[in-house]
C-alpha cells in the first residue's frame, strides 16, 4: 500500500489534517465551539461552490467565505440581539443552500458536491498536498504564538482584557483560524465530517489528561493515529477514506471513554 | 510610593448602559497603602465601577485615573480578582499556569516566561501560602483555595494595586475570615493598596480603612465607623441597621482571634 503514489500522499494529508485540527481542537473543546465549528465548515460549501461556478479555486473561495461566515456570526452573535446558536443555525443552513443551489446549475454536479460533502483524500495532488502542509504550518505556527493569551481568555474573558490582553482581536483571530482550519480538512473527509477532526481527538485527550501539554500531546497523537489508521482501513476494507478516518477517531473516543470509567469505577 | 499620593481617582464619573445610567457624578480619591471598601445594595453598579476603573466599560462623563493615568491598556499596575463562579473542575491549568497568566502583559507575544517570571509566581504563590499546591490542577480546589490561587495571580500582575470584586462570596465564615486576614496581611507587608467591592457592609467595614456606599449615585465616603452610623447609608440601602455595630465588632473580634 505505502509504495501507491496517492496512499503515500493520502498518509501525509491525513497525518499534518489529523494534528493541525486536534491541536486547534483543544480550544475548541475548551471553548465550547463545537457547534460554530459545525456552522463554519457547512457554510465551506456556499464559497466552494461559487469557485467552482466562477472557475477559481474551489478551496482558495471556500476559505475566503469560511473566513467571512466565521467573522459574520461572531459580529451578529456580539450584538447579543439574538443566541449564538440560532445565528448559526441561519448561516449554515443559508450557505449551505446556496452551495447546494449552486452546484446543481452545473452539470455532473452531483459528484463534485459529493466530494466537498464526504472528502476525497486519495485523490489529492501533489500539488494539494503542499498547499495543504503550508496551510497546516501557518496554522499551527500561528496557535503556537497565540497560545499563552488564548489559553487565558479561555480561563477568563474579563481578567485577560483587564491585562492589556486583545481579547476581541484575539477571539476573531481563533474563528480565522479555525475556519482555515476547517477548509483544510473538507478535502480530507468533507465538509460534513470535518467537525469530528476537531473534537474527537481533543475530547479523547480531555479524558485522559488533566494538564494543557499533556491534553494537546494525546489529542495531536490521536488526531495522527485516526488519520493513519483510518487510511489503512479504508484501503484493506474498501471503504470511504473520510468515514473510516472518522469511525477510528470516535472508535478512540469510546474505548477512551470505557477505559476511563473502568479505571475511576 | 509616597503614603500620600493618590492612587486611584474619580471625577464626576458617570457610566451607561442601554442608554441608561448605571453610575452617575461619581468622586471620590483613594491614597497609597488604604484599603477601600465598596458596598451598597444590589444592582447598586458597584462591579460597574470596578470595571470603569480597569477600563473594561467605558464612560460617559467624568475622568477616571489611576496612578495619574486614564485607566486599561497594559500597564502592569492593578491586579483584579473578579467575581467569579467555581472554576469548572476539568479546565487543564495548575495553579501554577493560572498564577503566571498575571505575567503576561509583561511578556511580548514571541516572549516565554523567563526565569523572574518564574520566581514572581513562586513568590506569589508563597504569599499566599500555595506553594504546595503549585501543581495541582486549579479546576480540583475548594472555593478557598482558588479565591487563594486568583489572589496569587493578581499579586503576580501587580504589588501595587488591587481590585477585587466580592472575593468571599460562597466562602463561609472562617474561610472568609482567613482571606480578609491574608489580604490585610499582604497590605500591610507589601504596602498594597486595595479597593474591595463585596456585598457583605458588616465584613467590609470590619476591614477596610475606608468605605464608600454607592447606589447609582455616591451616599457616602468616610472612614468605616462614620459611614456605619451614616444616614446617607440607611438612604442608600432604604432599610435600618440596628444590628450594625456589634456585628461588626463581633467581626473585627474574630478576626483578631484567628
Amino acid at each position: 500500500m505505502l509504495e501507491l503514489a496517492f496512499m503515500q500522499r493520502a498518509f501525509a494529508a491525513a497525518t499534518v489534517i489529523g494534528v493541525v485540527c486536534a491541536a486547534l481542537g483543544f480550544f475548541v473543546v475548551l471553548r465550547r465551539l463545537a457547534f460554530i465549528g459545525v456552522g463554519i465548515s457547512h457554510s465551506a460549501i456556499g464559497g466552494v461552490a461559487i469557485g467552482v461556478v466562477a472557475g477559481l479555486p474551489p478551496l482558495a473561495t471556500g476559505a475566503v467565505f469560511a473566513v467571512a461566515v466565521a467573522l459574520g456570526i461572531g459580529a451578529v452573535g456580539r450584538r447579543g440581539v439574538l443566541s449564538e446558536d440560532a445565528v448559526i443555525g441561519v448561516f449554515f443552513s443559508g450557505s449551505m443552500a446556496l452551495g447546494v443551489v449552486l452546484f446543481s446549475v452545473q452539470r455532473g454536479y452531483q459528484q463534485d458536491l459529493f466530494g466537498y460533502l464526504f472528502g476525497d483524500v486519495l485523490a489529492i495532488s501533489g500539488g494539494e498536498l503542499a498547499t495543504l502542509a503550508v496551510g497546516g504550518l501557518a496554522v499551527a505556527t500561528a496557535l503556537a504564538l497565540a497560545f499563552r493569551p488564548l489559553f487565558f481568555i479561555a480561563f477568563d474573558e474579563e481578567i485577560a482584557q483587564a491585562y492589556g490582553q486583545p481579547v476581541g482581536a484575539l477571539n476573531t483571530a481563533l474563528l480565522v483560524l479555525l475556519a482555515l482550519t476547517i477548509v483544510i480538512g473538507v478535502r480530507l473527509v468533507g465538509a460534513i465530517l470535518v467537525e469530528a477532526l476537531l473534537v474527537i481527538p481533543a475530547a479523547s485527550a480531555a479524558l485522559w489528561a488533566t494538564s494543557w501539554r499533556a491534553q494537546i500531546a494525546i489529542s495531536t497523537g490521536l488526531g495522527a493515529a485516526s488519520g493513519v489508521l483510518g487510511l489503512v482501513l479504508a484501503y484493506w476494507l474498501d471503504l470511504a477514506a473520510g468515514a473510516s478516518i472518522v469511525l477510528v477517531s470516535a472508535g478512540l473516543f469510546f474505548a477512551s471513554l470505557g477505559l476511563r470509567r473502568r479505571a475511576a469505577g | 510610593m509616597s503614603a500620600e499620593e493618590v492612587v486611584v481617582r474619580f471625577e464626576g464619573v458617570s457610566v451607561e448602559r442601554q442608554g441608561r445610567r448605571v453610575l452617575e457624578e461619581i468622586s471620590f480619591s483613594l491614597r497609597a497603602g488604604h484599603f477601600l471598601g465598596v458596598v451598597g445594595p444590589n444592582g447598586a453598579g458597584k462591579t460597574t465601577l470596578l470595571r470603569a476603573m480597569l477600563g473594561l466599560v467605558p464612560i460617559a462623563a467624568g475622568r477616571i485615573e489611576v496612578f495619574g493615568r486614564p485607566p486599561g491598556g497594559a500597564s502592569p499596575e492593578v491586579g483584579y480578582v473578579p467575581q467569579r463562579h467555581a472554576v469548572a473542575p476539568s479546565f487543564p491549568a495548575t495553579v501554577r499556569d493560572v498564577v503566571m497568566m498575571g505575567r503576561l502583559r509583561r511578556l511580548g507575544l514571541l516572549e516565554r516566561p523567563r526565569a523572574e517570571d518564574r520566581e514572581a509566581v513562586a513568590r506569589s504563590l508563597a504569599r499566599v501560602g500555595m506553594q504546595d499546591r503549585a501543581d495541582r490542577p486549579i479546576g480540583r480546589l475548594s472555593g478557598g483555595e482558588q479565591r487563594r490561587a486568583m489572589l496569587a495571580q493578581a499579586l503576580c500582575a501587580s504589588q501595587r494595586l488591587l481590585v477585587l470584586d466580592e472575593p468571599t462570596i460562597g466562602l463561609d465564615l472562617p474561610a472568609e475570615q482567613a482571606f480578609y486576614t491574608l489580604l490585610r496581611s499582604l497590605e500591610q507587608e507589601l504596602g498594597l493598596t486595595v479597593i474591595t467591592v463585596s456585598h457583605d457592609l458588616v465584613a467590609l467595614a470590619a476591614e477596610a480603612d475606608e468605605l464608600i456606599c454607592i447606589n447609582r449615585t455616591m451616599h457616602v465616603h468616610g472612614n468605616p465607623e462614620e459611614v456605619v452610623h451614616s444616614h446617607a447609608l440607611r438612604e442608600a440601602y432604604s432599610c435600618e441597621f440596628n444590628f450594625l455595630a456589634g456585628e461588626i465588632a463581633h467581626h473585627e473580634r474574630i478576626g483578631r482571634e484567628r
